[in-house]
């Protein structure tokens, strides 16, 4: 299972990669494998404000449905329109091809309550356990 | 204090495991959801094979001279029609004509019957015909003394045949036969919950992971694959088969579920036959049609189903359907708006997605496939 070391991560299994105040947010590769088979993305406009968690887009595995949360308050700035016609990169290509969303990040402070890689792993760890 | 029963596995739970299967809580069963993916493994089903463990369902044997007698009084098809080693898809009924289960009945000999039932019904199955009793049979819950496993698609009858004693082109689809599998003692049923040919063998418990094992063997240059209860859904979706708890329950009769084939009013009475004939008589309100999501979006049980903007009823099932490639579901919608090709409404989240009813079954094999060659 992969944890890219520049990304950031929420307790929801987002990761969220930052370049100045734009946040790129996705789903990670541990996400994904519980889901299983993805074929359906549903993402919000270019234009739209989220708050920190509250759901902004949804995806669908063969069997689940499943809400995506908004990781830090921001405004979505792009969406990934390729990924709705090919929602199967969540699978294969989770912190690459199948982002999700930019964002404009409203309080780049919001982002030190995100786990960084290793604590990410670890959380994992202790949910898989369960 | 809280008193949750552990959940129950199959002799081959550590085998699921081991295989990298993802496991989940089925009617009170710990199973395998699934293994290399659900559409991988639907995709295999319908091009070669696989292989699933379904030893969860319950077995019940009916033995003794008059069990022909109480299999007629407690289920809605005809088992007088049935020649030994035939199999017949039925129900237990309630007197109110809704189902109590629905069920296979296997006539292994005259005077012997094998009933494969629901694995979250088998209690309520067993006490059910045990209640209704008043023959001379002898009803038994075997469920315990059974591994069942299917091995389903295109090359399920080759594969099969590399480990099995008898010919398996004279048996015949719903029809059964004892014979060896990997030389232990078996019943073979050439049935299936996928819309594939295919068999069902039942075997004592103890040799499961010794023929497990070995089917995956013989079967891996034909591309068998292990199948977990993910694809069998989504397999009996787009063969349009009833799950029970879904199509069917306590709330639905056989008219209503689409299911006049399996109930034989002229056999004479049975449990529910009088309701029945009045809900006949008198007609039906609802019947389950399959529809097409044609607005995007995926149908997923319990969703509002709308017509002119009016609510009607729920999904029942709904999902993605790997083969067809479409978004299909069964629903229960007004007798007067069951027609094809009548438009519908599913609300997905916040929307109302359009859909369109379809000819059911959505998938149908091409029966040309006769030899095991």
């Amino acid at each position: 299972m992969k944890f890219p070391e520049d990304c950031l991560y929420t307790k929801q299994h987002e990761w969220v990669k930052v370049k100045g105040d734009t946040a790129t947010v996705g789903i990670t590769d541990y996400a994904q494998k519980e889901l299983g088979d993805v074929v359906f993305v549903e993402l919000p406009k270019v234009g739209d404000t989220f708050d920190t968690n509250e759901p902004f887009g949804n995806v669908e595995s063969v069997k689940a449905v499943s809400e995506v949360f908004c990781p830090v308050a921001g405004e979505v700035l792009e969406v990934n329109q390729d990924l709705v016609s090919s929602p199967e990169w969540v699978n294969t290509d989770p912190y690459g091809d199948a982002w999700f969303v930019k964002l404009k990040v409203t309080d780049p402070e919001e982002l030190k309550e995100l786990f960084n890689s290793e604590e990410y792993e670890e959380y994992v760890a202790e949910e898989s356990a369960e | 204090m809280n008193f949750i029963s552990p959940l129950k596995k199959t002799k081959l739970n550590q085998v699921h495991k081991q295989l990298g299967a993802k496991m989940a809580e089925f009617a009170g069963w710990e199973m395998p959801i699934e293994y290399s993916g659900i559409i991988q493994e639907h995709l295999a089903v319908r091009n070669s094979a696989g292989l699933f463990d379904i030893s969860h369902m319950g077995e019940i044997t009916i033995r003794g001279p008059e069990s022909l007698e109480l299999l007629q009084e407690v289920t809605c098809n005809d088992v007088s029609r049935l020649k030994d080693g035939q199999v017949q898809y039925s129900a237990l009924l309630f007197a109110n004509g809704t189902f109590v289960d629905d069920i296979l009945v296997h006539q292994l000999s005259s005077g012997y019957y094998f009933i494969c039932v629901n694995a979250s019904n088998t209690d309520k199955d067993f006490k059910w015909i045990c209640e209704h009793n008043h023959f001379d049979a002898e009803v038994k819950d075997v469920s315990d003394q059974y591994t069942q496993l299917a091995i389903q698609g295109p090359h399920a009858c080759k594969i099969l045949q590399k480990m099995v004693d008898v010919d398996l082109t004279s048996v015949k689809y719903y029809w059964c036969q004892r014979g060896s599998v990997d030389g232990v003692e078996s019943l073979i049923s050439r049935t299936g919950y996928t819309g594939e040919d295919g068999f069902e063998i039942y075997f004592p418990p103890e040799f499961s992971a010794q023929i497990w094992t070995h089917l995956l063997e013989r079967g891996a240059g034909e591309g068998l694959l292990p199948a977990g209860l993910g694809a069998r859904n989504t397999l009996r979706l787009e063969a349009k088969m009833a799950l029970y708890g879904h199509e069917i329950s306590e709330e639905i009769t056989p008219w209503e579920a689409d299911l006049a084939w399996i109930v034989k009013l002229e056999k004479g009475d049975f449990i529910g036959r009088t309701t029945l004939v009045q809900q006949q008589q008198h007609g039906i309100n609802k019947k389950l049609v399959g529809f097409e999501m044609e607005g995007k979006g995926i149908a997923r049980e319990g969703h509002a189903v709308f017509i002119d903007g009016q609510p009607v009823g729920r999904v029942t099932s709904g999902g993605p359907a790997p083969y067809l490639r479409k978004n299909l579901g069964l629903a229960y919608v007004p007798i007067t708006h069951a027609l094809v090709g009548t438009s519908l409404e599913i609300q997905i989240r916040a929307n109302l997605v359009r859909a369109r009813i379809v000819e059911t079954p959505f998938y149908k094999r091409k029966k040309s496939r006769r030899t095991v060659s």
